[in-house]
């Protein structure tokens, strides 16, 4: 079927465009863009009056969970969790059970994808077999496996040898290297940001350091080997300087920040709800001051959500025994949208879900133009809605956010020219 | 707030100084209680207490057991170490377990911070915190608060020094949101590496030199310095802390003449306290023990809904 999505302000800062537009969807692709388009036979119009017409939404560090921890995410819920959220394409880390180490499991991830998943699903390999930072993984292999990015996340690769012959390797495939920047004797038994609250609470505290010695290291070893590495979740102001000042050199770093590194600060952990426990952690609201002005200074190329789900038991616990991580998908773009004309406009807030991973990733996508394939977001800028963790498609419940009630939310979710979500509600065949 | 209406005590730092007034001046009358030949008046008849203790623990809990005997409650320990933990069960079930045999009150002590909180807002007992990791011990901040209270006659603008491994005390931080509530000098000192980040945010003043912050001091607290920590790599050495930090009399010169001496036990002679001082008349570690069982006494007495002219009449 024909879908014609009318009237919608189009944004597309991969092609500089920001106008209203029609796009015309015919099998699975942009079949027409103009000012004006008609509805011809067999066509649903979709109007789009007052909503924002993008390129599918990219998020490039998500957990899927899936080989081995099945029940804290599965790709069929995640990817729905994704859709809901407004993502076309989800690019999902390898610490599973067994690693995506090796051919034959990026092959696995993709293929219960296909068969359960109802966005884009693109593998990250491991950087090392295992993820123990010791030795290689086959990069080749996992590239035809499918594979678009190597990382150890979850952890960082200790060795600074290895991590320069990651870099150096990967140079080869020009496959960016997604480094987890954390020095673990820093971060050790850390619970929070280490600061004024971190002594309020009396918990351990992860200092800033902890992330930038080993960003500042990272740096160092791609301007030695010109490899491409890209920090995930950057959280300190320290790693905003240390990249802004990398790139101004030429290096080759890239780097992602997440929703919940912007939007809450670590005052929000006096409660001891394990669900504001996440790696690294929540940092002061200078930090995110700091993060902000590296978005709108170009420092930071994309949005990433490090969507981390897991099951409620691993939360509803003692503070230090609780696991890290967010449930991200479904209170992105919300949360990135409650900063939009504050901090910055929704043509930036576009560009870090679309061009920027695709730029960072070298992806053919985040972009909309005649014969590319139709993975469209659109967004309502003006809804308002509360966010509800029992609502979520994730099996992941763990967010700090419920109950906060955000402006701007995805409306729309097209992937292959089919509507897999609506107003936050998947569409099933 | 009165303390009727508060389900849960957890800490001082959000109680008011109203609250903290009502129970030293409650904590009185207990303690004539405690000296009288018949220790037991029948307020709390009826109403069952348990203490969960998740790390070793003699005095505080032994203090609580006997404040809730003497007021006529039933008190039960529960030995962790010997249950459910060893057997996997999680905290949660541990909790609906013990509230359904019915208790009233669970009396806690958790090495990780804000583990009381999480059972607070997971069960209909009432709980009181008994010291959780470095976050607070405010029964120890109370009893100590009493004990400056009843030697100084007045808390107010007092010079109180608090010396240690302020990084980790729970009791150090119950004892300057008390202290900071009642217009306190408040100094802080230790070494370095046990000086929590931005403290002087709480108002308290920061130092590394003992003999400047004791200068003019109405009372020194003494925590307690845990010997791992020098494993940790925290401090060098033993020998190094106690030349640097033990409480002894040549260290005192600058102090006010009638300063008072604290610690919350159990006391490292020769480490952080010597024996001169820990022996001396200053020293009120033994009055702060008696004091401990008389401001819990009232605690518990306060949080049943009682009033303090039931019992002074």
């Amino acid at each position: 079927m024909k879908l014609l999505i009318k009237n919608g302000r189009v944004i597309d800062p991969l092609n500089e465009v920001d106008g209203k537009m029609d796009v015309l969807i015919n099998n699975g692709k942009i079949a027409d863009m103009d000012k004006e388009l008609e509805a011809g036979e067999n066509v649903r119009v979709i109007d789009a009056k007052g909503k924002i017409v993008c390129p599918g939404f990219i998020d490039m560090h998500v957990h899927l969970r899936d080989p081995g921890y099945l029940y804290k995410e599965e790709i069929a819920s995640g990817t729905r969790a994704a859709a809901a959220g407004g993502f076309t394409t989800v690019c999902c880390m390898p610490n599973t059970k067994p690693v995506v180490d090796n051919a034959a499991v990026a092959a696995y991830v993709r293929q219960i994808a296909a068969r359960t998943g109802i966005i884009n699903v693109l593998p990250i390999g491991a950087i090392t077999r295992e993820q123990k930072g010791e030795q290689l993984t086959e990069m080749a292999d996992l590239i035809a496996a499918g594979c678009i990015a190597v990382s150890d996340d979850g952890k960082p690769v200790e060795k600074a040898e290895i991590m320069r012959n990651a870099l150096e390797y990967a140079k080869m495939f020009d496959l960016p290297v997604l480094s987890h920047c954390e020095d673990l004797s820093l971060s050790r038994d850390g619970q929070m940001h280490e600061g004024y609250y971190s002594t309020i609470y009396g918990l351990k505290g992860i200092p800033a350091a902890a992330e930038e010695i080993m960003a500042e290291r990272d740096i160092i070893l791609a301007r030695l080997t010109g490899g491409h590495v890209h920090i995930c979740h950057i959280s300190s102001q320290g790693t905003v300087d240390l990249i802004r000042k990398a790139k101004a050199e030429g290096i080759r770093v890239t780097c992602e920040v997440t929703p919940h590194h912007l939007t809450m600060t670590d005052e929000a952990l006096g409660t001891y709800d394990a669900n504001t426990k996440v790696n690294p952690p929540l940092r002061s609201a200078e930090h995110i001051q700091a993060l902000l002005a590296g978005i709108k200074d170009g420092t930071i190329d994309c949005i990433a959500t490090d969507h981390a789900p897991h099951e409620l038991e691993s939360k509803d616990c003692e503070f230090n025994l609780a696991s890290f991580g967010i449930s991200g998908l479904e209170t992105a773009v919300p949360l990135i949208m409650s900063l939009l004309d504050k901090e910055f406009d929704m043509y930036r807030m576009v560009q870090l879900f679309t061009a920027g991973p695709a730029r960072v990733l070298g992806l053919n996508k985040g972009s909309i133009g005649i014969g590319d394939i139709a993975d469209i977001t659109i967004l309502d800028p003006d809804k308002i809605k509360t966010v509800d963790p029992d609502n979520f498609y994730s099996k992941g419940r763990n967010t700090p956010f419920g109950g906060r009630q955000l402006k701007g939310w995805p409306w729309m979710t097209i992937v292959n020219g089919k509507i897999v979500a609506e107003d936050g509600r998947i569409i099933e065949e | 707030m009165a303390l009727a209406q508060r389900k849960d005590l957890l800490g001082l730092r959000d109680m008011s100084r109203e609250e903290i007034e009502m129970i030293l001046q409650t904590a009185v009358p207990m303690k004539d209680i405690i000296k009288r030949d018949i220790k037991k008046v029948p307020t709390l008849r009826g109403k069952a207490l348990v203490t969960v203790f998740y790390e070793p623990s003699t005095r505080t809990r032994t203090s609580f057991e006997i404040a809730g005997k003497y007021l006529s409650a039933d008190t039960v320990n529960l030995a962790v170490s010997t249950s459910s933990v060893q057997k996997g069960e999680s905290l949660r079930d541990t909790i609906k377990t013990i509230e359904v045999m019915g208790f009233d009150v669970i009396v806690m002590r958790h090495a990780m911070s804000g583990t009381p909180h999480y059972v607070a807002r997971n069960t209909d007992m009432r709980v009181i915190n008994a010291g959780d990791g470095a976050n607070e011990h405010p029964t120890q901040a109370l009893l100590d608060l009493y004990t400056i209270k009843e030697k100084k006659g007045t808390l107010e603008g007092l010079a109180v020094t608090i010396v240690g491994d302020i990084l980790h005390s729970r009791v150090a931080r119950s004892n300057i949101y008390g202290l900071s509530k009642f217009g306190c000098d408040i100094r802080v000192v230790g070494p370095s590496t046990l000086m929590a980040p931005e403290i002087e945010k709480l108002g308290v003043k920061c130092y590394y030199d003992l003999e400047k912050a004791v200068a003019g001091a109405d009372v020194v607290n003494i925590l307690r310095i845990q010997k791992e920590r020098q494993h940790s790599g925290l401090f060098p050495t033993l020998d190094e802390y106690a030349n640097l930090y033990m409480i002894k009399k040549d260290k005192l010169k600058k102090a006010k003449e009638d300063v008072l001496i604290l610690h919350p036990g159990p006391m490292n002679r020769g480490v952080e306290i010597s024996s001169e001082i820990a022996d001396g008349t200053q020293a009120l570690i033994n009055e702060q023990v008696t004091n401990g069982v008389a401001v819990r006494m009232a605690l518990l007495f306060l949080m049943m809904g009682g009033t303090r002219d039931e019992i002074t009449n």
